[in-house]
């Protein structure tokens, strides 16, 4: 703690795959100095896998995350059919992407209805008390029910297919484990279009937030930085492309295989945070950050292949005048553009005779001493990358997670939103919600059980340059 | 034991939010359970301030200061604490690092991972809780009276545990809905 300085902490923040905290430096004469984003917790997975046979990566790495593991389950098959020099049979890697889009339904809906829309229609002053799921059911039972509803249909989807909801097994090495029944092709088909209409509606209403909200949304927390995400084809793609970078101005800057994400992706260390800053090296750190997600990703896309989807895309692209959308409020728009993409996107996959087929697994021994494996995490690009000795046990692993890559954004986002609202140590309920809002909008699964299941109490700690506390605010 | 509304805190430690995710996975039963117990402090605090509570439930292993001090404290604070999922149970996956020394740990993945791009060999640490030499099962520091294992728990055992709770008795998970991972 630098001298002369009050240090306001908000603790705890968390949830990002991990713990974390805000703290907000004061100067001398009350105003914001310096604001800071850390994430606490540092669990080393990339360290303790060393030595395991890399079959096992995709049962262990999903343990990372158990608000979107299907992704860790994804990428890391993805890398070992990499060791293997396989191509997946189609049934097999379907079958995947049915799962994949089961995930992106659950993980996208758990964050919008049970997490964000509560500021959205409460406000973000609101008595933290109705401000949540519950105030939700009683204010807007519709609304909750079907975000309830759709949540359970996305992991019903993953559970059919991997035995368990949270933490589920299909995906091995070279394949899949079990086949699609017809009868639960016909149950998952039957009931998509109800879900379907609901997220229509929630589209309507959160347009109409936008609208009615516009200034705000110009506003808060708006960065303009670079998008990063998979295409395919230039189309918005969730489970296998390549990976590309496009500019706050909407120029390609770069498109690259995944499996060469190295060389243009580093990583850079803070050392008052356990999550890396991930950026693109040609421009160095900071000014190769960019942001991931569902905002990145309609920024860094051209199209979506899907109709519906698609139409709303350019809805969602003429609210700028060049298209590229810089206002992180629109995470949240983005976001039901994806489960529409997800619903429709599972709709053809469940209509190709292909994933009723049995063709789900092809054997083979190591074949290249590295792999990678990129899709997209419901938050952003996840990376998985492993080396391997000749029998395959784990050399080297390296994991860059979809939080990691708007850790910079984040970071700016608070400091931004603190400086707009925070003038000295008086600071006011609205002001701390409005900088965990920026990490909701990047990171859902931040404060899930908190809007899911009841208050959201925080802790504020105001330090002298000492670091004596001077004064506590508790919200619950 | 009677109680009118139990109050309830949880809390996530060294883990990864699954079984907090696995407790949302009781779908609609949420909101008629939220009618029947206070839920005073959610996952979100990992704070000083647990207030007292009839139970506390912690999902996750110790493997930092923080978070040490955090079960220590629920514990002083429940009548009954419970040890949700395997990490809290037994220490689950993160006692995978345990074979090697913490600094190792911190060193391997902030300087010697391949994208990393960190000359100065920066590991952090500034105003960040301190790794405990082994990431630990939850009854290796503090008693706990109830064990549901599962990686996750299943959404049904979860709810049969609070439904146990609810009626007065001391939850104990029967062989059928347990599982191991």
């Amino acid at each position: 703690m630098e001298n002369k300085k009050n240090t306001i902490v908000v603790n705890p923040i968390t949830r990002i795959e991990g713990h974390g905290k805000i703290t907000v430096d004061l100067a001398d004469d009350g105003s914001v100095d310096n604001v800071r984003f850390h994430v606490t917790q540092y669990r080393g997975f990339e360290v303790f896998s060393k030595g395991r046979d890399f079959r096992e990566m995709p049962v262990i790495t999903p343990r990372i995350c158990g608000i979107c593991p299907v992704s860790h389950h994804l990428a890391s098959a993805k890398a070992c059919d990499a060791i293997l020099g396989v191509t997946l049979p189609a049934p097999a890697a379907k079958l995947r992407e049915v799962m994949h889009m089961g995930q992106f339904i659950q993980s996208h809906a758990l964050s919008f209805f049970h997490l964000s829309s509560p500021d959205l229609l409460f406000g973000f002053d609101a008595d933290p008390a109705v401000r949540n799921v519950a105030g939700l059911a009683k204010e807007y039972p519709e609304l909750a029910v079907a975000g309830i509803g759709m949540r359970k249909y996305g992991q019903e989807i993953i559970k059919t297919l991997g035995g368990k909801k949270v933490h589920p097994w299909h995906s091995i090495p070279g394949g899949v484990n079990r086949s699609l029944r017809t009868e639960e092709k016909d149950s998952m088909l039957e009931s998509l279009p109800a879900h379907k209409e609901n997220l229509r509606k929630a589209l309507e209403l959160v347009k109409n937030y936008l609208a009615e909200n516009a200034e705000l949304a110009a506003r808060f927390a708006t960065l303009e930085t670079s998008y990063l995400g998979l295409v395919k084809d230039g189309n918005l793609e969730l489970y296998d492309g390549r990976i590309r970078l496009k500019s706050p101005r909407g120029r390609i800057t770069d498109e690259f295989d995944d499996k060469d994400y190295c060389t243009y992706i580093g990583e850079h260390v803070e050392e008052w945070s356990y999550l890396k800053f991930p950026f693109y090296r040609p421009l160095g750190f900071p000014r190769g950050s960019y942001r991931v997600g569902p905002l990145g990703r309609l920024n860094a896309c051209e199209d979506i292949s899907t109709p519906e989807a698609s139409s709303e895309l350019a809805a969602f692209r003429k609210s700028t005048d060049d298209g590229i959308v810089h206002y992180t409020l629109y995470y949240h728009y983005a976001r039901l553009i994806e489960i529409l993409y997800s619903m429709e996107r599972l709709e053809e996959l469940l209509l190709d005779p292909d994933v009723l087929k049995s063709d789900l697994h092809i054997t083979g021994d190591v074949t290249n001493r590295e792999g990678v494996g990129v899709v997209e995490a419901p938050r952003g690009t996840l990376i998985h990358h492993y080396e391997v000795d000749e029998y395959g046990a784990i050399e080297r692993a390296n994991l860059i997670v979809a939080t990691g890559h708007n850790n910079f954004a984040m970071n700016r986002g608070v400091e931004q939103v603190a400086r707009d609202y925070i003038t000295g140590p008086d600071v006011k309920e609205g002001a701390l919600n409005r900088m965990e809002h920026v990490i909701r909008c990047y990171d859902p699964c931040l404060s899930c059980s908190t809007h899911a299941v009841g208050k959201m109490p925080l802790l504020l700690e105001i330090r002298n340059s000492e670091g004596e506390l001077v004064r506590t605010v508790v919200k619950e | 034991m009677i109680m009118a509304k139990p109050k309830i805190a949880s809390v996530w430690l060294e883990a990864c939010a699954g079984c907090h995710m696995s407790f949302l996975d009781i779908d609609e039963r949420i909101v008629d359970l939220l009618g029947k117990v206070e839920l005073t402090a959610t996952p979100i605090t990992d704070i000083k301030e647990f207030p007292e509570v009839e139970v506390g439930v912690i999902e996750g292993a110790l493997g930092n200061e923080e978070e040490l001090h955090l079960a220590k404290e629920l514990r002083e604070r429940c009548k009954i604490l419970i040890a949700w999922g395997d990490c809290a149970v037994f220490g689950g996956i993160n006692c995978m690092r345990n074979f090697m020394p913490a600094e190792q740990v911190l060193r391997e993945g902030y300087v010697e991972t391949v994208s990393t791009v960190n000359p100065e060999g920066v590991i952090p640490g500034k105003d960040l809780p301190a790794l405990l030499p082994h990431a630990i099962p939850v009854d290796r520091a503090v008693k706990v009276d109830v064990y549901v294992p599962g990686c996750p728990p299943d959404a049904d055992t979860i709810y049969y545990v609070f439904s146990e709770i609810l009626e007065g008795r001391i939850p104990s998970v029967p062989t059928d809905i347990m599982r191991y991972d």
